[in-house]
């Protein structure tokens, strides 16, 4: 029986307090205090829903053989590109094989569990095995609305396949509904939403317990045979009366995680999954419910292999890895909405060459270099004549992949001079394990914690943004860190 | 058996501008400057240069490709012109062309003027020259950031203080501040101290704003000739001959292979020690009389002091902190400022320091800047980073 065998979270690190938010703009809304608690996660001004989907998969992938990997569906909202195949970035940049079939899904709220579903479904019928369904979103509330405190920046990525099956899946039900209580036009920044009261009156007390009912009913099962219910509604009153509604014990009902990340759109479901498969037992039902333009009702049945997944991957890892973000003009800045002034350097036109993209997208995505057959030396890029000078061979180099190596760090400098959204610059020669080196941006580090020689993690990053031609290039960057797992 | 370059060749002029901020002044402008400084000082007339090569490196921002811009600046008559370019070695490169072409014998009197207009930018540093690929995978880096590094890996390797090395650090821009001061041609003319120096606004860590060179304007310019017709025309002035020239260019080794490690350059060592070995010079630390070196960033000379061979290697901290290459120490460097104060205009810059060198051997310089007894001169150009880069030696001297 096809089923979840991997999973893995992102969440970045930064954390905005929303009282900081509040702080800063709330005169333009004062009932907006009810939503100014707990912190949001904010993804850094290098990430989007590519980097963070990334970030998810990865981790799911952890010790698994990526030659392995059928397909990618990424689902997202909140997706860089309208045309150019955002899963095929994905695919790409988790260094899998390129004969793969990968797919948006975007839309409404739900295309997160519909993504699911389609891989489930695929992988049941026995034409394709592990598929790796990722999901992120980096939505924007208008500054001072109320989506603006609620939404949150997360990812989660669930491998899907037949074989290793820690969560069975045993049955879904669904209802689509076109509904319009939150939209954002194809040429629009921000979300827009109807009244709360008509959400929560309409949409959540009803679409949410016709989706849990039809699949009860199809099951013969009761809420209370679920050991977790995961329902992404962040409105406190909403998610009382729903389990009141519904039957849903305390213990059962699965944490939204509102306090530590925020609503994250079409990942927030599968978000909440993967943290309640961190802690679930062999035998635990879990029903996992979407919401938004419908809802998708999933159920799950975890089996005894999901200890062997326990390794620390998943969302509570990724909550622990932590920074304050203290300034709202920050976020502000990142998001381009608060056009500050970089100097004249940052204005300097590069425009991206599809043509050499293409040439070099194996070292760009996967972060590939060579190593040498001949001397056995890895290197980056993988040049036609071998770096080590003892060698020399022409044409030697097999593809090697270093986004999966660890790193340490040679040399570093902090850069005012350099436009950077995030002043300093911080960047620095990153020898591997194994060899190989190469100069790297650094990213979620502070200078005053560096030191040479302090192991790096490679993280893929979107390296720029051309906003004059609308187009996010990506590439790796450096994280360093205090412990690797 | 290639015998090398020295003395085959001598300097019969040079000519520089004053460096800075010439708002006032084109590449055109400036070229036309150190030309006719340089021609006077040579007592020749134009039609007797035979062919002229042009150094200068951001064609971007500056007079564009090709040799015409020399040309037709200085309307010179259907020569051979011929552009070099080589990063910071740009100038170095047009006067190691202009004495390869006098050795070869093909030429008599040969012209290499490098200029560089880099205050047409609007910012300050260097122009952005990010590459097509370099924008998808390179850093976002500056060339204080990318220089910088070297001080975390000196200290890595080393195992010397980062206070010890932003002491260093100090005085070497203190030294140059305060030899700049005394140059009417110099960019940056005010002295400071070491104090000020470490109080100031960080650049790229560990270095402040006074471990950066000006980004200046200028041109400099030399004609170059056979030793027995520099006699004929000045016989009753010292000859200044070339001793050696040497250029070394990074295999990718430094940027791609664990081997190196961040604290020196590797073409400056190879360099340097072919550069002393076509001069003769046997022990570098006690025959060169000054050096103009490349001090990009203080840290740049720290260990160029030794990549030349001079300083020992891991002791060049030792060595600058004990007045060894102050204007009275026993090897004076950047004793017209260097690029720290004299300026930087980046294809320029070789010639600027040839042209340092000439005026000492030459005994042209005032008193208080004066170095004695000078014999041999050595300037240096590193280009590029420490990770690839090209370097280029000159010495040169009077028998």
């Amino acid at each position: 029986m096809a089923g979840i065998c991997s999973y893995g979270g992102y969440v970045p690190r930064y954390r905005l307090n929303r009282g900081v938010i509040f702080g800063a703009i709330g005169w333009v809304n004062a009932a907006n205090i009810a939503n100014a608690r707990g912190e949001k996660a904010v993804a850094n001004f290098d990430e989007d829903s590519i980097t963070m989907a990334v970030a998810a998969g990865i981790d799911a992938l952890g010790g698994i053989d990526r030659s392995k990997v059928d397909g990618v569906y990424f689902a997202s909202s909140t997706l860089p590109y309208k045309e150019r195949l955002n899963a095929g970035i994905v695919t790409g940049a988790l260094g899998l094989e390129d004969q793969v079939r990968a797919a948006d899904f975007t839309g409404g709220l739900k295309a997160g569990t519909t993504a699911l579903l389609a891989a489930l479904e695929g992988a049941e019928s026995g034409r394709a095995n592990n598929l790796l369904v990722t999901a992120a979103d980096s939505r924007l509330g208008k500054p001072a609305s109320p989506q603006e405190m609620i939404f949150g920046d997360a990812a989660a990525a669930l491998l899907v396949g037949k074989e290793g099956v820690i969560a069975e899946f045993k049955d879904s039900y669904s209802v689509t509904y076109d509904f319009g209580d939150h939209y954002r036009g194809a040429h629009t920044k921000f979300d827009a939403q109807w009244e709360d009261r008509w959400i929560r009156d309409l949409g959540i007390d009803q679409f949410i317990p016709e989706a849990v009912n039809g699949l009860l009913r199809k099951t013969g099962l009761q809420v209370g045979d679920f050991a977790k219910v995961i329902y992404p509604v962040h409105y406190p009153a909403a998610r009382k009366k729903l389990a009141k509604v519904l039957g849903i014990a305390p213990e059962a009902e699965q944490t939204n995680l509102q306090m530590e990340v925020g609503e994250s759109g079409v990942a927030h479901s599968l978000v909440m999954f993967v943290h309640a498969l961190e802690e679930a037992k062999p035998g635990d039902k879990i029903l996992v419910v979407s919401y938004g333009s419908g809802c998708d009702a999933l159920y799950f049945e975890v089996t005894e292999e999901i200890e062997k997944v326990r390794d620390g991957r998943g969302i509570s890892a990724a909550l622990a890895n932590k920074a304050e973000l203290d300034s709202y003009t920050k976020l502000l800045v990142w998001r381009n909405i608060l056009p500050a002034d970089f100097g004249k350097r940052s204005e300097e036109d590069h425009w991206t060459r599809f043509s050499a993209v293409w040439r070099i997208r194996k070292m760009l995505l996967g972060l590939y270099g060579g190593k040498c057959t001949e001397c056995g030396t890895p290197q980056i890029p993988a040049q036609d004549i071998c770096v080590n000078p003892e060698c020399g061979a022409v044409g030697t180099q097999e593809p090697y992949r270093f986004s999966d190596k660890l790193g340490h760090i040679a040399s570093f400098t902090g850069d005012n001079l350099a436009a950077s959204p995030d002043p300093p610059a911080i960047y620095g020669q990153v020898e591997f394990e194994g060899g190989g080196k190469f100069m790297f941006d650094f990213t979620d580090c502070v200078l005053d914690e560096l030191s040479p020689g302090m192991p790096v993690t490679m993280s893929f990053r979107r390296k720029y943004y051309d906003e004059a031609r609308d187009i996010s290039g990506y590439f790796w960057k450096a994280v360093p860190a205090k412990e690797v797992k | 058996m290639a015998e090398g370059i020295r003395d085959k060749v001598a300097v019969l002029g040079m000519g520089c501008t004053k460096f800075g901020e010439r708002w006032e002044a084109s590449a055109y402008n400036l070229m036309v400057e150190a030309f006719v400084d340089c021609l006077a000082d040579a007592g020749i007339e134009k039609k007797e240069i035979q062919a002229a090569y042009l150094g200068t490196h951001f064609d971007e921002v500056n007079v564009s490709k090709g040799a015409t811009p020399l040309s037709m600046t200085l309307r010179l008559p259907f020569i051979p012109v011929t552009r070099t370019e080589n990063f910071c070695a740009t100038a170095t490169e047009a006067f190691r062309a202009a004495c390869y072409s006098v050795a070869a014998g093909v030429y008599d009197i040969v012209l290499a003027l490098g200029v560089e207009k880099l205050k047409d930018t609007g910012y300050g540093g260097l122009p952005d020259i990010t590459s097509v690929d370099g924008f998808m995978t390179g850093c976002n880096a500056t060339a204080p950031g990318a220089f910088a590094q070297l001080a975390t890996a000196y200290h890595k390797k080393w195992g010397v203080s980062m206070e010890t090395i932003k002491d260093a650090m100090a005085h070497i821009s203190a030294k140059s501040h305060a030899n700049g001061a005394m140059n009417p041609k110099a960019h940056l003319r005010r002295a400071v101290t070491e104090e000020q120096i470490k109080a100031a606004p960080m650049i790229a860590y560990p270095l402040g704003l006074f471990d950066c060179c000006g980004v200046s304007d200028g041109a400099a310019a030399a004609i170059v000739t056979t030793p027995e017709i520099a006699r004929s025309l000045k016989p009753n002035q010292d000859m200044v001959k070339v001793k050696s020239l040497q250029v070394a260019v990074s295999s990718g080794e430094e940027a791609g292979y664990t081997a190196w490690d961040g604290a020196h350059f590797m073409t400056t060592r190879v360099a340097a020690a072919k550069a002393h070995e076509e001069a003769g010079i046997k022990n570098p630390r006690e025959e060169i009389s000054m050096m103009e070196v490349h001090d990009c960033f203080s840290i740049t000379e720290l260990v160029t002091m030794e990549d030349l061979h001079i300083s020992p290697k891991g002791g060049a901290c030792d060595d600058v902190l004990n007045g060894f290459y102050d204007l009275d120490g026993q090897v004076p460097c950047q004793v017209d400022g260097g690029l720290k104060c004299f300026g930087h205009p980046i294809g320029a810059s070789g010639l600027r320091m040839i042209y340092a060198m000439y005026e000492q051997l030459l005994d042209r310089v005032p008193e208080e800047r004066k170095v004695k007894n000078p014999r041999l001169g050595l300037t240096h150009n590193l280009g590029g980073t420490p990770a690839w880069n090209v370097c280029a030696i000159s010495i040169i001297g009077k028998d």
